[in-house]
């Protein structure tokens, strides 16, 4: 699905990513783990195609293309999809009418008709039931006056429309209670398939117990430093990332 | 709203040029280039007027020749020079066409081109549409049918014709001769424009709407507008304006009045698409127009304005609200692109008690343009318990371009309540990212997040305007962030 061979980046010269590697396959689910300012945030941002960083070296394959020399809107339509740690609000803008254009934009770019406004508007109503986000959210502005909760389980929603091949949750658990949460990880796993894959960022082992990852990495200073399976999550809880600060140090 | 597809504004993206810039090649009966006494004479006998009518325009022009040019606005032009603008210029075809059928293929072209054919809008929409090329008005569609509920909807010049005690009662009343140097200079060379009575208790079953269009090199346009609805009535009008790209300036003083009496209700659109100039600032249209309601007790004016257009926009719709409860409302998006300069808003003159006011205003600037917010909420002082809220927004979609805002309040009644909010963003990086992450182009994007800042204005627009609007605000910021 993914390829990510010895990637460095930088912001305003200081280099953040520093010769990382993660292979993920169809039908997996990978974990990334790591203390604040280890560089997960920036490795979603760099799938994404947000224009400040710069890559110095290494590469990226998506389904077999060179991901960086695609534009961020051909990203998203080749099915690559990032939940926003920090949902933007557009005022103005229905959910309803944003979703749809983002449908339609990318089913255009597959060479797809574009959705019925009956198949679209029946379509949003089974999938707001995964995340069971409230119907009248949908005609809402996007984002404008949702809860921390509210947001998070928009994202997942727009996820489940867009149906992506790679999705990558960039902490998606922050600002959550623990039913908005299981709500939000329960919709991920209902989606999970084996043609799809998933990243899931986070700094906290509980949003594993509901998103069982197959692989856990563990992020330290812009390099995968340690990968195992969820176990792995339990001994981070248990012993914090010093105990992994001290293991790389070494 | 929902009708609009993106397929339809994919399109009009790709044809991102001002789309107008035609000129139609119809034979123009022309007056010599200047202004003077003979001048308007020549007008005034040219539309075979009678002698009150002739009188008002040479007591304005007195006026006028006494006036100075106002500087006072945030904008900056090389003024134009009032001899080397040509007064009077007609589609040559001079008598009136008796059916549509008559009209010159030619000019029926045109307004194809514009988008508002007439079969097609009497069809379709059961939209009345009056026409005015360059100075005079060409057709006015459903007239008879309006006829039957005793609406008068025609041009200026045959309600001069037909209707001229109603024309001498209104006309001047709210913005009289002198009441600035461009609505003077209207007043007296004026050549057309549209006239529309609504009868004591009549709702207008459809919305009347006229198209203005410059054809004519080296003109100006000076039309006139007079609106009255009497004691409650309704009325819906719309109002559209193109020109031709042409590399020189040219002068649109236009002035709209309107009367809303007792318990009647006047909604007036505008969505001005005048030609702005290439991208180096070179032509475009000088916009300088004086709009202006007045409404007795319980009336209702509501101005909405779409602006995308126009090199130099100086334009003030306002309401003086006369009467006990009357209302008055102003929403206006003014997008500014290249070297475009606009300095527009509203006057909201309460002098009844009870009286209320709403201005919302999104400003938009791109390019190396400016784009300033300039309005007057003035609370008299027999004004009791009035009220005003004014929400006065800007966008900044460059580093180059400005916003500015210019409230002024006046008040001398202690019960009156005003509220002023205004603020100033910079298109979202992170909602453009947003969006592109969602596979939403840049462009397409920019239109999303525009047209929801600009949603409260748009959603006041007739169903058919609201579309168009929307496209002409794509078109207008193609490519303009940075």
């Amino acid at each position: 699905m993914i390829k990510i061979e010895n990637l460095h980046a930088s912001i305003d010269g200081k280099e953040i990513l520093k010769g990382l590697n993660l292979e993920v396959n169809a039908g997996e689910v990978h974990a990334i783990m790591g203390p604040n300012g280890a560089g997960k945030s920036t490795l979603a941002s760099i799938l994404a195609g947000r224009e400040e960083y710069e890559i110095t070296e290494g590469s990226i394959l998506f389904e077999g293309k060179d991901l960086l020399e695609l534009s961020t809107e051909d990203r998203a339509r080749e099915g690559l999809f990032l939940a926003f740690q920090y949902p933007v609000e557009i005022p103005g803008v229905s959910n309803i009418n944003f979703l749809r254009t983002s449908l339609n934009e990318i089913k255009e770019y597959r060479g797809e008709n574009p959705l019925s406004a009956k198949d679209f508007m029946k379509m949003v109503r089974e999938k707001s039931t995964i995340v069971e986000l409230d119907s009248k959210l949908a005609n809402r502005s996007v984002n404008v006056g949702f809860s921390g909760g509210e947001k998070k389980r928009n994202e997942i929603f727009q996820m489940a429309m867009l149906d992506p091949k790679l999705a990558i949750l960039d902490e998606t658990d922050s600002g959550l209670d623990i039913d908005a949460l299981r709500i939000v990880a329960n919709g991920v796993n209902k989606l999970k398939t084996p043609q799809n894959a998933c990243i899931v960022i986070t700094h906290y082992q509980r949003l594993l117990d509901y998103i069982v990852p197959d692989f856990v990495h563990v992020l330290f200073d812009g390099k995968i430093v340690k990968t195992g399976t969820k176990e792995l999550a339990l001994i981070l809880e248990e012993k914090g990332y010093d105990w992994i600060k001290e293991s790389a140090a070494v | 709203m929902a009708n609009y597809t993106e397929n339809e504004l994919a399109k009009d993206l790709e044809n991102q040029e001002y789309k107008f810039g035609f000129v139609t090649d119809i034979e123009t009966d022309k007056a010599p280039v200047g202004l003077s006494e003979d001048i308007i004479r020549l007008i005034s006998s040219k539309k075979n007027e009678p002698e009150w009518m002739l009188s008002f325009r040479l007591n304005a022009f007195e006026v006028w020749k006494k006036m100075t040019e106002p500087e006072w606005a945030h904008v900056h032009y090389k003024k134009p020079d009032f001899q080397e603008i040509t007064y009077y210029a007609a589609p040559k075809q001079t008598k009136k066409y008796e059916s549509w059928d008559d009209v010159d293929p030619e000019m029926k072209e045109t307004m194809t081109k514009l988008g508002i054919s007439l079969e097609e809008q009497q069809r379709l929409s059961g939209v009345a549409v009056d026409f005015v090329m360059d100075s005079v008005s060409v057709a006015t569609s459903f007239k008879e049918k309006l006829k039957e509920l005793g609406i008068i909807f025609c041009s200026f010049s045959d309600a001069v014709q037909e209707y001229p005690e109603l024309v001498k009662k209104y006309m001047g009343t709210v913005i009289p001769t002198t009441d600035n140097f461009y609505a003077s200079l209207n007043s007296a060379v004026f050549t057309d424009g549209s006239f529309c009575y609504i009868p004591k208790g009549i709702r207008c079953p459809m919305e009347l709407s006229t198209y203005f269009r410059i054809n004519a090199g080296g003109t100006g346009q000076f039309e006139r507008t007079l609106v009255i609805a009497d004691e409650g009535s309704y009325v819906s009008y719309l109002e559209g304006c193109t020109a031709p790209q042409r590399d020189e300036n040219q002068l649109h003083a236009a002035v709209v009045e309107l009367i809303a009496l007792e318990n009647a209700e006047i909604k007036y659109s505008t969505v001005q698409n005048w030609y702005p100039g290439n991208k180096q600032g070179k032509g475009g249209v000088f916009n300088f127009v004086t709009k202006r309601g007045i409404c007795e007790r319980r009336a209702k004016i509501s101005w909405t304005q779409v602006e995308t257009g126009s090199a130099v926009t100086w334009k003030y719709p306002s309401c003086i609200l006369k009467g006990d409860y009357s209302v008055g409302e102003f929403y206006s998006v003014a997008v500014t692109n290249n070297y475009q300069q606009a300095d527009t808003g509203t006057k909201m003159i309460h002098l009844g008690k009870h009286t209320k006011s709403t201005i919302i205003s999104k400003g938009i600037s791109a390019g190396k343009s400016q784009n300033s917010y300039r309005g007057l909420v003035q609370i008299h002082k027999n004004a009791q318990q009035s009220r005003n809220f004014s929400q006065c927004d800007s966008l900044l979609m460059s580093d180059q371009c400005g916003a500015h805002t210019f409230p002024y309040i006046e008040c001398k009644n202690p019960s009156a309540k005003i509220e002023h909010e205004a603020t100033t963003s910079k298109i979202g990086e992170d909602q453009l990212f947003y969006c592109m992450q969602r596979g939403i182009s840049e462009e397409k994007a920019i239109s999303l997040i525009v047209n929801g800042y600009c949603k409260e204005v748009l959603n006041q627009l007739p169903m058919e305007f609201a579309v168009e609007a929307q496209k002409l605000l794509a078109i207008s910021l193609e490519g303009s962030v940075g």
